[in-house]
């Protein structure tokens, strides 16, 4: 069963790397962009029946910084 | 004194920290591979060095914060075990949440390698002891991702809590506050994106990192 992992900065975490393709894509001419934030895809393929409480110990235990990060878990 | 410094697949800095060690102590640490499940017997000082572990894969520190020796590694801090983390060392701290906060990328998107001036902000610490408060101190940093952050009530927890051991004297990095170092609660646990093992010998520019060494070594003059 593929599930899909999607990590995002927490609202108010400065994300210098979203500025810079904020600024690259003004720079290619594509104005009207208000704000860019770059989060991480980890596509996971795991055993059929894994429960949410699994998905959601990975989460937390490694693939988000909940610190800075958030993350939503999207299964099939 | 028994010393030991963690060695991870992509730490770079392991070998001058443990030149900086034997230098303070006269006997060479002990290399732990970050597969050993256990530290040598009587360890009286851990060090995890700079470097990139894992190749920063995932977030730099944080595969390495799950690796095997970790676990004796936290379990020797909760007994009180000095324990330094310095740049990436510092990294897989706080992704072992054994300090609060996290080390994102530079606000200015650049690799910073270069000597800058830090100010002792707490001369308590068994780490900071041989430093004047307010002390003004010149050690180099390299790294890209030493922007430090944490919420604005731990923030303020930590400075309350005099668990700033450092600040940087000028904007480096981006990092909430300039913090260049930050204690754990216990006061036993050090991170910090500067490398006193890099100053340790006039050779070097500048020994301003070795006294960081001989108030945790316990071999003060």
């Amino acid at each position: 069963m593929k599930v899909n992992v999607y990590v995002t900065l927490k609202p108010g975490v400065l994300d210098p790397q979203g500025k810079a393709i904020h600024h690259a894509l003004e720079g290619l001419g594509f104005g009207g962009v208000a704000d860019v934030r770059a989060g991480r895809f980890i596509e996971l393929d795991v055993a059929d029946g894994t429960s949410d409480a699994d998905l959601d110990a990975m989460c937390a235990k490694l693939l988000a910084n909940t610190v800075i990060e958030n993350y939503r878990i999207e299964r099939p | 004194m028994k010393t030991a410094v963690i060695v991870f697949p992509g730490s770079n800095c392991d070998r001058d920290m443990a030149v900086a060690l034997e230098r303070v102590t006269g006997k060479a640490p002990a290399m732990v591979w970050h597969r050993e499940t256990e530290l040598p017997d009587g360890v009286d000082f851990i060090a995890l060095p700079g470097g990139f572990s894992y190749g920063d894969y995932l977030r730099s520190g944080a595969m390495a914060a799950r690796s095997p020796i970790l676990r004796a590694v936290s379990d020797a801090a909760g007994r009180g075990v000095p324990v330094l983390g310095v740049c990436n060392g510092f990294q897989v701290l706080t992704e072992a949440q054994l300090l609060p906060g996290a080390l994102m990328r530079n606000a200015g998107l650049n690799f910073v390698c270069r000597t800058v001036p830090l100010t002792v902000e707490n001369s308590q610490s068994l780490f900071t002891a041989a430093y004047g408060a307010g002390e003004s101190i010149n050690i180099p940093v390299a790294h890209h991702d030493g922007n430090y952050f944490a919420d604005t009530a731990t923030l303020d927890r930590i400075e309350g809590e005099g668990r700033v051991a450092f600040r940087y004297a000028d904007h480096v990095n981006g990092s909430a506050r300039n913090i260049a170092g930050v204690l754990n609660d216990a006061g036993n646990v050090l991170g910090m994106m500067p490398h006193p093992e890099r100053a340790i010998d006039r050779a070097h520019g500048g020994t301003d990192g070795l006294r960081l060494f001989e108030a945790a070594l316990g071999v003060l003059a």
